[in-house]
Order: C-alpha cells, then structure tokens, then sequence
C-alpha cells in the first residue's frame, strides 16, 4: 500500500470511530422525513436532545461544514477526505448534523468571492447553525429572466437604502439573513448592473409572506423590502459584478437538484406502491407499458448520476453539461410521480391517505422543473453552451 | 446493478483505443464506404477485416494464448461504438463478439476455434431466430437423433452475417417442446455443410443477412458447444456480449446521425437565418442530445459489468440494449426531419443511419423484450 492508501485507511478508522462514539445510538438508522433535518437559526427549536447533542460534538470537529478551512468552522478535509466522511456516515445511518442553504450556498459563495471580514462574520456562525439563510433571487418580473431583477439598491453614502420586492424566498419566514441580487446601475447592460448583497432580516422594512401552493405546503415566501437600510460592508465581491456570483451558485444549485445533494428521485417507487396494494393493478398494458418505459429510464438516469460523480472525482468538471442533469431529472421525477398517483388509483387521491403525503408529492414534483432554471432555459443552454449552436 | 467499484469513464487505455478507432474508421470506413459495398454489392470489406485484424479487434475477446488481444467487453463496446458513428459494415459483432464469447467459456475445445477469429480466418454467423421477433426459447428446429449423429432441420430466418461466414453457430430442438427452456443444444458447424442452404437476403441496412435451411444436415458430438439439452446457458455469454456491443454500436449511431444533424443545422439557411437558430429545432436537439448521454452511461455500465461481474449482466445488458434502440430511432427520426427534403434523398448519407439503426433495433432483441426482462428483474 502507498503511504497515501494507508493515511486514507487511517482517516476512515479515525472517522467511523469518531461517529459511532458521538452520534447519538437513538439518531443511527432513522428515516430521514423533512421533521428530522436540522435547519439551524435563532427561531429553531430542535424536537429532541439528540438532535442537539449530534449538532454540538459535530461543531466541535469541524463536521457540519466538512470542506470548509478549520479557521471559519469548517474541518478542512480535502474532497477524498470528504468522500470517505460522508460514507461512513452513510453506512452508520447517521444523518447530516446541519443543512441549510448557508452551508449549500451562501458559504461557497463567499469562500469564493467574499473579503476576509465577511468570511471571519458569517462562515462561523453557519457552520454553527446560529444564522438560517435563505435566497432572495426571483421577482415577479424577474423569473427565468433572472437577470431582469429591479430591487433596488442606492448608495446613501454611510448605507444601503433597498426598495423592491423577491418572490419564492425558500422558508424565507423562518431566516435570520438574506443574501440577494439588487440592482445598483439602472443605465447598465442588465447583467452589468446587479450586485449580491446580505441583509439581516430583522432590519425595520423586511416582511415576509408565505405562499400557499397547490400542495397545500408554504415553502415559499414573498418578500418586501421598504427603505432597508444596510451597512456598506454588506455588500459581496465587486460593485455591479453579482450577476458572475449568481451564476457560480445557480451552477452550484443545478448540480444539487439535478442529482447531488438531495438526490434529485424521490424517495419513493412504483414497487413500493405495488407492494402495498391487493390486486394486480399492473396487470393493466397501459399501465405495464408506462411503469417498464420508467423503470428504463430511471436506471439509466440514475447510472448518469454516477459517470457524472465519477467524472467530477477525476477532477473533470462536469459544467454546462449539469444543465441536462437537471432538465432529465426534473422531468423524469414528475413522470414517476404521475405514474406512482396512477398505480394508486384513489387510494392516492386524499390528502392524507394509505399513501400518506403522495399527492402533496406529486404536486410537489411540478415545481422541479420550474425551480432553479426552467426546463426551457435548460435546453437553451445545452444548445447553446455544450451544442454551439447560434444564437437568435 | 452498478459495481460501485469500477468507474464509468473510460480510462486512459480506453480514450487512447477511442481515438484510435475514430481515427481509422473515419479513414478506412467512412459513410462512403458503405455506399461503395452497397452499390458493389457486396455486405463488407474484405480487405477492411484483415486490418481490423491486424490491429487486434478481431481478438478483442480472446485470450492472449489463442493470439487474442484479451481487451474486455467495455473495450468492445467502445469498437463497437466508433463503428456505429461510421457505420463501418463487418462481422465483428457475430464473430469477434457472439462466437469469441461463447467458444471461450465452451473449455479447450473452443481454443482453435478462437486462434482463427483472432487471426481474421474464421467468420461466423449465430443461426437463432426462426420468426420475424427474437425469441430464443422458442426454438423449434429438430436435431434428431440419428445413430451417434443428429440430422438438423429447419429453417433459421434471419441469420446475420450468415451467406459470408464460414462457421455457423446454430441452436436446435435435442429434446422437450417448443417453447422449453432446456432441451435445446447449441452445435458449431462448418458453413459448407451437406444440406445447408443458405439464400441471401436483401435487406435495408445493406449488410449480410440470409435464410439459413436445414435440410438433414449432419452434426456430431464434437460439434456441440457447452452441454447436450443445455444450448441456451452456452449461448448466454455470447448474447449478452453480442446485445451489449450492438447497443454500443447503436448509441455510437446516434451519436453520428447528431453531429451530422448539427453540422447541418448550423449551416443551412432559410428565412434568412441559419435554422440552428430557431428554438425550437434548438430544444429538440438538445433533448437528442440528452438522450444519447443517459444512454451513454447505460452502455459504458454493461460493458463494465460484464468484465468484472459477468454472473449479473442480465439487467446491465437489457438495459443498454432496451435504451440503445429507442435512442438511436429517436436520433434517425430527428436527422431526417431536421434535414428536410434532403434527408429523404439516396444521394445523401443519413438515410443509412436510419436503416442501420431499425435493423439494430430488431437483431437480439427490441425494446419490448429487453424491457420486458428489466420489469422482471425488478419485480413487476
């Protein structure tokens, strides 16, 4: 063995141990539903001890944001470190001690683009789970356009003054900051004249309001900003260069959705479906038809997901080509839903029925490809950035 | 279904026999070559399977001690692949995948046998189905018993590469019914047989396909591959290679009926603008293009599977070959209508692809069956 493959044999010894002695036993092998995530922020209340107790010793080492240098929190691992860590958690049953979009997004964004006082304020505390983020992207006239946004943001000198509205602020009622795209130069190329700034949303002039979806859940808010002040130093990266930030992220946001991260196929299965039921509902050719042509081409999908990783771990990026991650998946995954609801028949038609939460699923699933770029724009870019194909 | 140990991008082997391949093919065995055979009328390039030869393709399954190159299934599939971007016509498939994979689990036996595939001597053709649908286990033809002997007869339907090969694999009813999974045997004749007739047929895709009839054609022992009754689990290996190298050769067929697409899109004008430009022929081609990925990774997974853990290729296989067909039909409907009224002209290549890509489609199973077998493995 190469004194490599031996030091990456040590670090997983190292790092099981360290699990199994720190993740509480009643935490190991639980299913993982959206209650037993842990968002972290000042209006959290965990369910349990446990939960508690997990998030602590993980703070201490480092582990809640693994990659991220130990200066700010983070445990410093390099990605085959990582790889190794996130395995033995998943072969333990342990489940992530934190998630929130401060350590999916924000925190990359300003490991990458943010200066040494910004990175020294916020990183610790995300990593700590004591500030919840949220995105404040989208406007109403600012949708795949994004680059379109009109909230505004005027130099006052000693501040910000911000007026404008965001819509689709993901749990926004529930965050403590916002980081979000103003617009600081109205006469500018619209890509030119956007800038990324952080606000707390405890400043007099933030509001928010939840959304109420079609499956009955509010996990979207609206926002509104009127005559919000906000210190200079809030400000990321350079003046009217956000739109470069926005896009490092919304990259960062596709790959996730598209198949890292989250995982990007529900949970669920037309088998398990079909196991739960009397009868043979299959037995139906149009049915048949529809579950095999899915069942096709949800291995093949998932067997992309992998070469992707695979390609990524051989430190070849993946790039624009995670635009097709993300329009396959999306589209797949409302496929496999609407086949799951017709394998269930009525029994899925309740909102709380022997299928317990499938239609709020489902209906879930029609925003995947709404989310985070469209289908539309999508193709658009692998036509135009992997096809070369020209423009209008 | 993954061996989550073995990675699914090529290898650094793997792009330097790619880049190989591509380059030859596109010199040796480019589109036009295949109109030349066609209006020559001849199904391959005899001269072009002597330099595969050469460098090894034909022993890309045989062991090193039968003067093979040993390169594995994935290294197949990537030949495979780069032939189907071409369309370069031989009989690689029947001979150096079918035949090499079946005669080298057949014990030593099979050794001479893979000497002259890997010398480029020996051409074989899989003599199976007797209807227009792939269906092994319906084998009907009788190899009765005669003495020591067995007299095969009947008739093998569509048999590819069958009028120029020179050995013939065929698999016959020993015992049972129709329709019985054991029962069959599978024999390995020379192709100048007494009481074989074989009629070529003309068919689309401009390559070696015959009718293959037995008339009391004599066999023996010796000419059995595997176990007498057992002709079905001797064959496996060689289908399931053969079915994992032709989806290869599919989805590398696809992926030339796009560039060639592409290529067109970008240059033809109408209204004043390169038609690249409208949206929607955009969408369309990106979702092609999407299609021939997905599929990508379901090939380059069989082939991976059936080197390092042969035992569970079934799925791996079907799989590859269910997607394979539906994409490479998606790729050809697309290229043709994208291409307009010149897609539909003799005179231009595409057409070619899209008769390849419906006999692919067809040989060693179609979607139907291979999907089939996935819902079985998954248990619906």
């Amino acid at each position: 063995m190469s004194n490599a493959t031996e030091d990456m044999a040590a670090f997983r010894a190292e790092i099981s141990d360290w699990i199994k002695e720190n993740c509480p036993a009643a935490l190991l092998g639980r299913p993982m539903g959206e209650t037993g995530i842990v968002w972290g922020g000042r209006k959290w209340t965990f369910t349990d001890d446990n939960q508690r107790l997990w998030l602590e010793r993980a703070i201490t080492r480092g582990l809640t944001a693994p990659r991220w240098p130990t200066e700010y929190g983070g445990a410093g691992l390099t990605r085959a470190q990582e790889k190794i860590y996130r395995e033995e958690m998943q072969k333990l049953g342990a489940p992530p001690p934190l998630e929130s979009f401060g350590l999916w997004m924000l925190g990359p964004a300003l490991l990458e683009f943010g200066n040494e006082a910004q990175k020294a304020e916020h990183l610790p505390k995300i990593t700590r789970g004591e500030i919840r983020w949220c995105q404040g992207y989208s406007e109403p006239g600012a949708g795949s356009d994004l680059a379109n946004v009109q909230t505004r943001a005027e130099d006052m000198g000693d501040h910000w003054l911000i007026n404008g509205q965001k819509i689709w602020t993901s749990y926004a009622d529930q965050a403590d900051w916002i980081f979000a795209l103003v617009r600081t130069d109205r006469d500018a190329p619209k890509h030119r004249g956007i800038s990324f700034m952080l606000m707390d949303m405890d400043t007099p002039g933030i509001t928010t309001r939840p959304i109420r979806l079609i499956s009955g859940k509010s996990p979207f808010c609206e926002t509104f900003f009127d005559n919000v002040k906000v210190p200079k130093e809030n400000l990321v990266g350079e003046l009217n260069r956000g739109w470069d930030i926005a896009k490092y992220l919304l990259t960062h946001e596709r790959e996730m959705i598209g198949g890292g991260g989250q995982g990007l196929l529900g949970a669920r299965s037309v088998a398990q479906i079909l196991a739960s039921q009397e009868g043979e509902m299959l037995a139906d050719p149009v049915l048949r038809a529809d579950a095999m042509q899915t069942e096709v081409d949800t291995l093949a999908f998932s067997l992309t997901m992998e070469r992707y990783k695979d390609q990524a771990e051989a430190g070849r990026g993946v790039g624009n080509a995670s635009a097709m991650l993300k329009y396959y998946g999306t589209e797949l995954n409302k496929r496999r839903y609407e086949l799951m609801m017709a394998t269930a028949g009525s029994d899925a038609l309740e909102w709380e029925g022997p299928h317990g939460g499938l239609a709020p699923e489902w209906l879930r699933t029609k925003a995947n490809s709404i989310e985070g770029g469209t289908t539309e724009v999508m193709l658009d870019i692998i036509a135009k950035r992997v096809l070369e194909m020209p423009g209008q | 279904m993954k061996d989550m140990t073995q990675s699914l991008i090529d290898t650094e082997d793997e792009v330097m026999l790619r880049d190989a391949a591509r380059g030859f093919l596109s010199d040796a065995a480019p589109v036009s070559a295949l109109r030349a055979n066609r209006d020559a009328g001849r199904a391959y390039d005899p001269a072009l399977w002597a330099e595969m030869a050469q460098m090894g393709w034909t022993g890309v399954l045989v062991p090193e001690d039968a003067g093979g190159a040993d390169m594995g299934h994935r290294a197949a599939g990537i030949l495979a692949e780069e032939m189907g971007r071409t369309l370069a016509a031989s009989p690689y498939i029947s001979t150096a995948v079918i035949a090499a994979s079946v005669l080298r689990r057949a014990g030593p036996g099979g050794h001479g046998a893979l000497e002259s595939i890997a010398a480029g001597k020996a051409l074989y053709a899989l003599a199976l189905d007797e209807g227009p649908k792939f269906a092994p286990k319906a084998t009907a033809m009788q190899a009765e018993k005669h003495g020591n002997a067995f007299r095969l007869s009947g008739v093998k339907a569509f048999v590819a590469d069958g009028a120029t090969a020179n050995r013939v694999l065929v698999l016959a009813r020993t015992s049972g019914s129709t329709g019985d999974h054991e029962g069959l045997t599978l024999f390995d004749i020379d192709a100048a047989r007494a009481g074989l007739d074989r009629e070529q047929l003309s068919t689309i895709d401009s390559r070696d396909h015959a009718r293959l009839i037995f008339d009391g054609v004599e066999a023996t022992g010796d000419d059995i591959i595997g176990d007498l009754d057992n002709g079905l689990a001797a064959l496996r290996p060689g289908l399931q290679a053969g079915q994992a190298a032709l989806a290869a050769e599919l989805t590398g067929l696809a992926s030339g009926a796009s560039a060639i697409t592409l290529g067109y899109l970008k240059e033809r004008k109408q209204f004043d603008r390169t038609i690249g430009s409208f949206q929607a022929l955009q969408h369309r081609a990106a979702h092609l293009w999407s299609e021939i990925e997905v599929t990508a990774s379901a090939i380059a997974n069989a082939g991976r599977v059936l080197d390092h853990t042969p035992e569970n290729a079934e799925l791996a296989v079907s799989l590859a070959k269910a997607r394979a067909a539906q994409t490479a039909k998606l790729a050809v409907s697309e290229a043709v209508q994208m291409h307009g009224g010149i897609g539909m002209t003799d005179a231009y290549d595409i057409g070619f692809f899209m008769k390849r890509a419906r006999v692919g489609a067809e040989w060693l199973g179609d979607y139907g069956y291979h999907a089939a077998v996935i819902a079985a493995a998954r248990g619906f």
